[in-house]
């Protein structure tokens, strides 16, 4: 809101209704749209639990054991689908939102957001496919 | 977020790029070793091989980048969740602080467990 002001003395104060704490609950497009920041949340504990693994890895296999024992535990179980959840609802979110971010020219030629979110699933399944591989052979 | 006026720049980008290299390997990484392997679907990888991988230095500093780059990542859209979710308008500078600061705390750490 660019106000172009010379001198005023009663500059009028903008109608702002007051918005209450939770208006996002009213409509699932806001909810999902909380949700999809609170993932976030998610990609955080990702970062500390490897933290957690790489201290774990340097202490040496006990440590390690008794890191990897603790993730059979219920509740890291219940809690690491949550996770789970909120970072495939993250990736899918992501990658779908990309074209809008993302414009990608070849000349004349915008690449349609089709192809560029296909990509970045595409990139998605690879990465993933090869994570899976090295981990189940290794 | 994009309707916000993007004058910070330089923290978008580090959210941008822990947003995609996360969605890119943590859905994986996540499966793999914390259900696929304690809920005994597949084999843990032996401590030493898991040992060779993570600890070549190459992997080490694109771990370094992937916990960095999430962190930063969370500390973006955490603080809009505070800022638009909860409407703390007028704690915007302190939520920011706190949030980036958050970031900034856990990468150093991250550098020094991983060195």
């Amino acid at each position: 809101m660019e106000t172009k002001t010379g001198y005023t003395l009663h500059h009028p104060k903008w109608h702002r209704e007051d918005k209450p704490i939770f208006w996002w609950v009213k409509r699932w497009v806001y909810i999902g749209f909380i949700f999809r920041e609170l993932t976030s949340v998610a990609i955080a504990y990702f970062a500390i639990l490897m933290i957690l693994a790489y201290r774990a890895l340097q202490s040496g296999p006990e440590a390690y054991a008794e890191l990897m024992g603790c993730l059979s535990h219920p509740a890291m179980i219940v809690i690491n689908v949550l996770a789970l959840g909120a970072a495939l609802y993250h990736s899918i979110t992501w990658f779908n939102l990309s074209p809008k971010a993302m414009v990608v020219r070849l000349g004349n030629w915008r690449v349609p957001d089709i192809m560029i979110a296909g990509g970045n699933y595409a990139g998605w399944l690879f990465i993933s496919a090869v994570i899976t591989a090295a981990y189940i052979l290794g | 977020m994009s309707a916000k006026k993007s004058n910070d720049a330089f923290w978008w980008t580090l959210f941008g790029g822990g947003g995609a290299l996360s969605a890119m390997f943590v859905p994986a990484l996540l499966f793999l070793t914390t259900l696929a392997t304690p809920l005994g679907w597949v084999e843990a990888p032996s401590y030493a091989n898991v040992a060779a991988v993570l600890l070549h230095p190459l992997t080490r500093l694109f771990a370094l980048g992937l916990i960095s780059l999430s962190f930063f990542h969370w500390a973006h859209r955490f603080r809009f969740t505070l800022y638009d979710g909860l409407q703390l308008k007028h704690l915007n500078a302190l939520i920011a602080v706190l949030c980036y600061g958050g970031a900034i705390a856990g990468s150093l750490v991250a550098a020094y467990v991983l060195w």
